[in-house]
């Protein structure tokens, strides 16, 4: 322990082999695990979009920011396997329940302006931690992160791109978007997880570097990249409380409500149900493609054998 | 444990793990990307081409079943390279040229 303690304090890099606590390891298939199912459910806000995209510009963006959240979860699914779980248990966790992902996925996506506000705000949260996690102490970890982080400067802009193009538009379209702000920012805010005071796990992934920054430090981060945005566009974002400390150099801003995040996390928020029913069916209509390709290479397999 | 045993009642395969190595360019060596799940090395080609290959860049893929990959122990990592770390006269700085003369 103390030498695997000596390793990260020297900003070692850790690899599947490597002998780790089983402590660090479970945090690991706990945390990348949440991370995998949030790629895998984020599809299914959007994707209630595709067959609506207001033209082909933006319908073929959208597929391929799915397609890329779908190719995300499958980067970090490899990755956590790394750690000795295998792929069918992770997602039979996703399916019964057992594992959590992301609590803003279970946020309805009413308006196609809401395909813009997902962009800007929860990628642009999401873009904030996962540059953070890009230097976790994990390596198949860090080594997913910095994948997904190349790839997903291109969700952020195109969502801020629908977000300015709406709000320059008709008063109905500046409605709109306004709408989708206020009720994706809070949520938005919560992503980051809670306050550092009662995060139960975040001291010891610090300590193990596998997070390099508290919930807190990425939140404001967060907030302090994104209100200049707003600005830009002449949107606003619903928080009263949100002003400029000079004093600190950033945005200070309200109190969340987290009795709405911990309702949320316990499945009680508006989509749960509707996201893992989605999930299971998706899962279970898919159980004929997977036998029909094993079958098929049993076929070949036993083709080539005679 | 059988591959299966992890998914409580659902009787559910996802297929071998297959390692994934990519070549982002003429002339670039295949590096490990990650891993994909297949039930052969062509349907493994073409999910590996659908996950790490989305866009531009890659010219070609290398997929391995997982199984078949044999890596050093990190704790052999002292004994198996350590021959290579003391001989200083595998280096070009270790010879010394006539002042002004290029050699390279």
């Amino acid at each position: 322990m103390a030498e695997f303690e000596a390793r990260l304090d020297r900003g070692e890099t850790i690899e599947p082999k490597d002998w780790m606590p089983e402590k660090y390891r479970k945090q690991l298939i706990r945390m990348m695990s949440q991370h995998a199912h949030s790629e895998i459910v984020g599809m299914l806000p959007e994707g209630n979009w595709i067959t609506r995209a207001p033209s082909l510009r933006r319908k073929i963006t959208l597929l391929a920011k799915v397609q890329d959240e779908a190719g995300h979860g499958l980067y970090i699914y490899c990755g956590t396997e790394t750690l000795g779980i295998g792929r069918e248990e992770l997602v039979d966790q996703l399916l019964t329940g057992k594992a959590k992902y992301s609590s803003i996925f279970n946020y309805p996506t009413l308006t196609w302006a809401d395909i813009g506000v997902i962009g800007w705000f929860v990628d642009g949260a999401a873009i904030v931690n996962q540059t953070m996690l890009a230097k976790t102490s994990y390596g198949p970890y860090a080594r997913a992160m910095i994948r997904i982080c190349k790839e997903e400067n291109f969700h952020k802009r195109q969502g801020y791109e629908i977000c300015s193009v709406l709000a320059a538009g008709t008063q109905a379209q500046r409605d709109m978007v306004q709408d989708a702000v206020n009720r994706w920012w809070w949520p938005s805010l919560m992503m980051f997880g809670p306050s550092d005071k009662e995060s139960p796990n975040s001291a010891e992934l610090i300590r193990w570097r596998v997070k390099r920054e508290s919930n807190d430090t990425l939140r404001q981060r967060f907030v302090d990249l994104t209100v200049p945005q707003a600005k830009a566009i002449n949107v606003s974002l619903p928080d009263p409380d949100l002003k400029y400390n000079a004093e600190t150099e950033h945005w200070d801003f309200g109190a969340i409500d987290w009795d709405e995040f911990y309702q949320v996390i316990k499945g009680n928020g508006p989509c749960n149900r509707e996201r893992l029913a989605a999930r299971r069916s998706a899962h279970d209509d898919g159980a004929l493609v997977r036998d029909a390709a094993a079958a098929y290479a049993r076929k070949r397999s036993a083709a080539s054998a005679a | 444990m059988t591959p299966n045993e992890g998914a409580g009642a659902r009787s559910d395969t996802q297929w071998p793990l297959w390692e994934v190595f990519t070549q982002e360019g003429e002339g670039a060596p295949h590096e490990h990307a990650g891993s994909v799940h297949a039930v052969d090395a062509e349907h493994a080609l073409q999910n590996a081409r659908d996950v790490y290959a989305r866009r531009g860049k890659v010219v070609s893929i290398w997929v391995v079943p997982s199984e078949q990959i044999i890596a050093s122990a990190p704790g052999d990592a002292g004994p198996l390279f350590d021959p290579g770390n003391d001989k200083p006269y595998r280096h070009p700085q270790f010879y010394k040229v006539p002042r002004g003369v290029r050699v390279e």
